[in-house]
């Protein structure tokens, strides 16, 4: 199997771990990834909020782009990628007018026609087929996960389509087949602020708080997401949010790709485990999982 | 007050509304102000409006104070009010047309700051095609007059290498650059 | 020679305002066979039937054809205008231009060209009419009614009470349906079992009527005061003749099931009595619960039974009954509380809908009227109510009002506070609908005397969070995001048609919508009729209402089915099918197609050949005139009357022009 594969900002920079995991669990999955060439920025928040037109266009070159590629379609990490991608095809396919204009901006004509992928569609759907098991080389036993959805994978339901948007479970089936734990907890959809985390930061520490805390009070070891805007949130500002709430949480919050990479056997360097600013290998450690 | 009758402006059936309508494609019209939405909202508790509000108003014909409100900048699109809408009204759809009319209008003092990001994260789009954070860090917080905000990450972000110090440009650079310009041209036409 | 009357219809405005209506005429005026042709306002009116009357009278009219509204509006006025006139009935028509034409079309030249020609083609209609005489049918003067809640109940005491026997079939092992779940009603907190089990008992002992209880109508033949109901009675395996209701069985019974009356809050043995108050009083078992039946072994109740009233032998068994009506009463249900997900799938224990908190309030019920958290049993200081969960919702539930729900919601917050006086009510509404008598005064008293608190706003989200239910909601009435922590939070849930009941509809051959509500013959007029003559409608079948406008409909119900049974024979239109012997070839492709089982065999002799020839008959007291045997029959020999094919091809050239008929 063949994707286009679209990196996009974070993954270039503060996510470079999301990255590398990806490619890695790509490889042991079978599955190849050709990236995008010319790729640019999907816009993501500010773009949408900024014009319609922008908020679509950017997205849509990329996948005019990956049109031409003859693959199986875009493969996506991020969500916030993921939903600007969907929301591209969605537009563009919902009114020609509206596809006249992107057509103009863009100097191409794109038809809306690309499939857009999440990495945890493929990851969840591989896990359900046979072989999945023999992949495993190391089996997560004893680590209880709390699956962190976020909103932009599953909401609005049309748009992406993914699972229930209320009490998802793709991640957490995945989490089972590599012999870990997902836990029930309250936080799984819940919005962590990502859009405000720059401009006020209170609320998104406020929200990703509220995260942390039920994942730690539910029984999680660990807390593991699919997008690079919610990780850097609930990670790289766990220690802000410590102290803005006046609470201790210690929660190491890693990237799904990174947890099936252990599983397959990959070491915490290749995953890139060492650049969570919570460190996840002492817990790992803990729980009989040596890397 | 609001007035309504001959030689007022017009409750209920306005030109607000009908803009709102006509440009987004959601019906604002047939929102019955249950209060769903404000109820779901993970930021209501710092907004000025709660959704439903905004709505009202924008059935009331409001378009001043709904375009000066904070709500519009601190809404997250996280879009927990759409999902769960009885009434179906792409909220979020709502929200991103007010902020664009806001800008484009000067209503930006709201909540300043939010604005201000957009356009530093724009400027970042249109200079390297993809995003540089130190830059875009460095613009938001020039502009926002928060100097030292998140330099605390900085050291760690280095040193674990999360943070490009030396911007790449992306191939796609000058594709976005021409994107951005056919834009603006279609917009001055 | 046809003396034809054209009397062209303004119908106010309705029909003139898009239609010239006094080209139509004076275009009538012209076609062959028409003696008189004028407009007016209003034709259904005094004066203008009486209008009619005159001309039939003074122009000695051998046929009238009134242009104007739909025949299923006045067909029957006029028809009637026309026998109390000298003239058949049947050599009237109407000519619909307001619904076919005025009310679909906006072109006037268009619109009155068509209204011309739609006259032309009745005109040639009526002047190959037949004189017709109604069919008269014996009619049964016994009535059924299905489902045995308070709207079953008060319409079959209604018509007891006439002096008509009538039978009620009930599914479930007693009759009360969902009343005798509740505990207190709106909006006299009367007791609602106090109100009802006198109902329930007078029926049982009523000497006119007869209850078939664990029985479901299996099969429905005939017609409108003959309908031949199939009854099966479901094997009760209890024998109520010999069963003494000492109770021994159930004390014995090792099988336990969750309780359908106590909505799953408790649970009931495999050999039953769904509550003490039950009409009739004696239990049955529950095969699918029951121990010997699944599993092969057990029979203690056997073993105990001091009157040997138990038989494992037991059949269903199928029986006949002979009614002239029939009223439908089978109530409704809640949805499944589970829709939303964002109020926990129902999954959450300490979150329950309206007919649970019912079962706790009543003094009856599982917990023997305490209030209890779900999950502790202690009780619950903080209960949330949230009405509207599944009704006025477009994107995920159903789009309309469930009536009840504001009103029952007041009286659970009401009857909370009575039972916990430290306790606090919140309810989440989005209007408050209190349009009965003494409902508004009712919905006060909840604030006033009860200090219930309204929150005006639709929950959003609710979760379990160190044992109370964390619910999100709003007050958009002071604008703010309200959270509390409940103990205990309670569903209004919509309300739906009964289950099973699209099945019974199509055995009765009645409508239904999408929602499972059966439908009325029409909205305004005609609430408690359904388009199938014989069958009426009583109760939340028919629409979500509460308890005094149940009992009203069931009241009118009863009126109607008195009305057709008042007479020992019912007058049925003649426009049925009809076999040509002569021409008649004996293959029944019409048996094959009619709907209704109106096909008979006969045998007629053969004039020259003196055999016997086996040919088809039509009942015409079957017969329902829907014509679908006609186009089928081979040799031409079956014809429809008032619809002849005659008349049907002589419509259709008048259309074409073939006949060339000026106009």
């Amino acid at each position: 199997m063949r994707y286009a594969f679209y990196p996009g900002c974070s993954l270039e920079s503060s996510a470079k771990e999301y990255r590398a995991s990806t490619v890695l669990v790509a490889r042991s999955l079978g599955i190849e990834l050709e990236e995008i060439p010319g790729w640019i920025c999907c816009g993501s928040t500010p773009g949408h909020m900024s014009d319609k037109l922008v908020g679509i266009a950017l997205p849509a070159h990329t996948l005019a782009a990956a049109a031409k590629m003859g693959t199986e379609g875009v493969l996506v990490s991020c969500a916030s990628c993921y939903s600007r991608l969907r929301a591209a095809n969605h537009a563009v396919r919902a009114s020609e007018a509206f596809a006249n204009q992107v057509a103009l901006a863009l100097g191409e004509r794109y038809a809306g026609d690309v499939p857009v992928y999440h990495m945890l569609e493929i990851v969840a759907k591989a896990a359900a087929a046979p072989g999945f098991e023999e992949k495993i080389k190391r089996r997560l036993k004893g680590l209880k996960v709390a699956s962190y959805y976020g909103c932009l994978l599953v909401r609005p339901p049309d748009i992406t389509g993914f699972d229930d948007q209320e009490d998802p479970q793709t991640l957490d089936r995945v989490v089972a087949a590599l012999g870990a734990e997902p836990i029930a907890w309250r936080h799984k959809v819940e919005c962590c602020g990502a859009a405000l985390a720059f401009t006020h930061a209170d609320v998104a520490l406020k929200l990703s708080g509220e995260i942390l805390e039920d994942a730690k009070s539910s029984g999680a070891d660990a807390v593991v997401v699919a997008c690079p805007l919610c990780q850097s949130n609930l990670d790289l500002r766990q220690r802000n949010i410590e102290r803005f709430l006046g609470i201790d949480l210690e929660v190491p919050v890693i990237y799904f790709t990174q947890l099936v990479g252990l599983a397959f056997g990959y070491s915490a360097g290749q995953l890139g485990l060492g650049k969570h600013m919570v460190n996840p290998v002492p817990l790992l450690k803990r729980r009989g999982i040596h890397v | 007050m609001t007035h309504a009758g001959s030689g007022h402006e017009e409750l209920g059936v306005t030109n607000f509304l009908e803009e709102v309508e006509s440009q987004t494609g959601e019906k604002v019209r047939i929102c019955y102000q249950c209060g769903k939405c404000s109820a779901g909202c993970p930021v209501g508790y710092v907004m000025d409006l709660l959704p439903n509000q905004v709505i009202r108003l924008i059935q009331l014909g409001l378009r001043q104070e709904v375009l000066d409100s904070s709500t519009i900048w601190l809404c997250a699109s996280c879009e927990t009010c759409a999902t769960r809408c009885p009434r179906e009204i792409e909220i979020v759809r709502v929200m991103d047309y007010l902020r664009q009319q806001a800008r484009l209008g000067g209503h930006t003092h709201a909540a300043r700051e939010v604005p201000i990001f957009i356009h530093s994260f724009l400027a970042n789009l249109k200079r390297f095609g993809r995003l540089y954070e130190p830059m875009l860090v460095g613009m938001y917080n020039l502009a926002s007059g928060h100097l030292t905000k998140d330099m605390d990450k900085a050291p760690a972000m280095i040193i674990k290498r999360k943070l490009a110090l030396l911007p790449s440009r992306a191939k796609g650079l000058h594709r976005m650059r021409q994107i951005l310009k056919n834009i603006e041209e279609m917009r001055h036409r | 020679m046809a003396r034809i009357g054209v009397f062209v219809c303004w119908c106010g405005s309705n029909i003139a305002s898009t239609v010239d209506v006094k080209a139509v005429a004076d275009a009538a005026a012209k076609f062959p066979g028409v003696a008189h042709a004028v407009e007016y306002k209003y034709m259904c009116s005094d004066p203008g039937q009486a209008m009619i009357r005159q001309a039939i009278a003074d122009k000695r009219l051998t046929g009238v054809v009134v242009a104007a509204c739909s025949p299923r509006m006045h067909e029957p006025t006029f028809r009637r205008l026309a026998l109390s006139a000298g003239l058949n009935p049947y050599f009237v028509e109407m000519a619909n231009i307001r619904e076919h034409c005025s009310w679909v079309h906006d072109d006037r030249p268009l619109a009155t060209t068509k209204a011309i020609e739609t006259v032309k083609m009745l005109v040639e209609k009526v002047r190959r009419a037949s004189p017709l005489e109604p069919i008269r049918v014996p009619v049964t003067r016994k009535a059924m009614v299905v489902g045995g809640g308070i709207a079953g109940i008060q319409a079959a005491l209604d018509i007891a009470n006439a002096g008509v026997d009538v039978i009620l079939v009930e599914r479930s092992p007693s009759i009360g349906g969902h009343m005798a779940q509740l505990d207190e009603t709106f909006p006299t907190l009367d007791c609602s079992q106090c109100i009802l089990t006198p109902k329930m008992v007078d029926l049982a002992q009523h000497p006119r009527a007869r209850i078939y209880t664990y029985a479901e109508v299996e099969e429905v033949k005939g017609f409108v005061g003959n309908f031949r109901v199939t009854v099966r009675q479901k094997a009760k395996t209890i024998d109520h003749a010999k069963c003494t209701a000492c109770g021994v069985c159930i004390e014995k019974c090792p099988a336990s099931v969750p309780s359908e009356f106590d909505c799953g809050l408790a649970t009931r043995k495999a050999v039953y009595v769904p509550f003490p108050q039950a009409v009739p009083a004696k239990p049955v078992i529950d095969r699918g619960a029951c121990l010997w039946f699944t599993k092969g072994r057990c029979k203690v109740c056997e073993k105990f039974c001091p009157a040997g009233a138990v038989s494992f032998a037991d059949k269903d068994s199928l029986v006949e009954e002979t009614v002239g009506a029939i009223v439908v009463a089978t109530g409704f249900d809640l949805i499944d509380r589970g829709l939303y997900g964002e109020y926990g799938y129902g999954k959450l224990a300490d979150c329950i809908d309206g007919l649970q908190f019912e079962r706790m309030l009543s003094a009856s019920g599982p917990t023997g009227g305490k209030l209890v958290k779900p999950t502790s049993g202690e009780t619950p200081k903080t209960v949330v109510f949230v009405q509207c969960v599944g009704s006025r919702d477009d994107s995920k539930g159903l789009p309309y009002c469930s009536r009840v729900c504001c009103m029952y919601a007041a009286k659970h917050a009401m009857l909370f506070k009575h039972k916990v006086k430290d306790g606090r009510a919140y309810i989440f509404y989005i209007d408050i609908r209190a349009a009965g008598k003494g409902y508004e005064e009712f919905v006060k008293r909840a604030v006033d005397e009860d200090r219930v608190v309204y929150l005006r706003g639709r929950v959003s989200r609710m979760f379990e969070k160190d044992g109370c239910v964390i619910v999100k909601g709003a007050d958009t009435l002071s604008g703010q995001q309200v959270e509390i922590k409940a103990d205990l939070v309670v569903l209004a849930t919509a309300i739906t048609g009964s289950e099973g009941v699209r099945d019974l509809a199509g055995k009765l051959r009645i409508g239904f919508d999408q929602y499972g509500f059966l439908s009325e013959a029409h909205p305004k007029l005609r609430p408690v009729e359904t388009n199938t003559p014989g069958v009426f409608l009583a109760g939340a079948c028919q629409a979500p209402k509460d308890i005094p406008d149940t009992v009203s409909q069931a009241g009118a119900a009863a009126s109607k089915v008195l009305g057709l049974l008042s007479s020992p024979e019912l007058v049925r239109e003649p426009l049925v099918a009809s076999v040509d012997e002569a021409i008649c070839i004996g293959c029944f492709a019409c048996e094959n197609t009619c709907p209704y089982g109106a096909v008979e065999h006969g045998l007629r002799k053969d004039a020259e050949t003196g055999l016997e020839v086996e040919v088809a008959k039509v009942n015409p007291g079957i017969c329902e005139g829907c014509g679908a045997c006609v186009p089928v029959c081979r040799p031409k020999a079956m014809d429809l009357k008032g619809y002849s094919e005659e008349q049907i091809y002589s419509e259709i050239n008048a259309l074409s022009g073939r006949l060339n008929v000026k106009g």
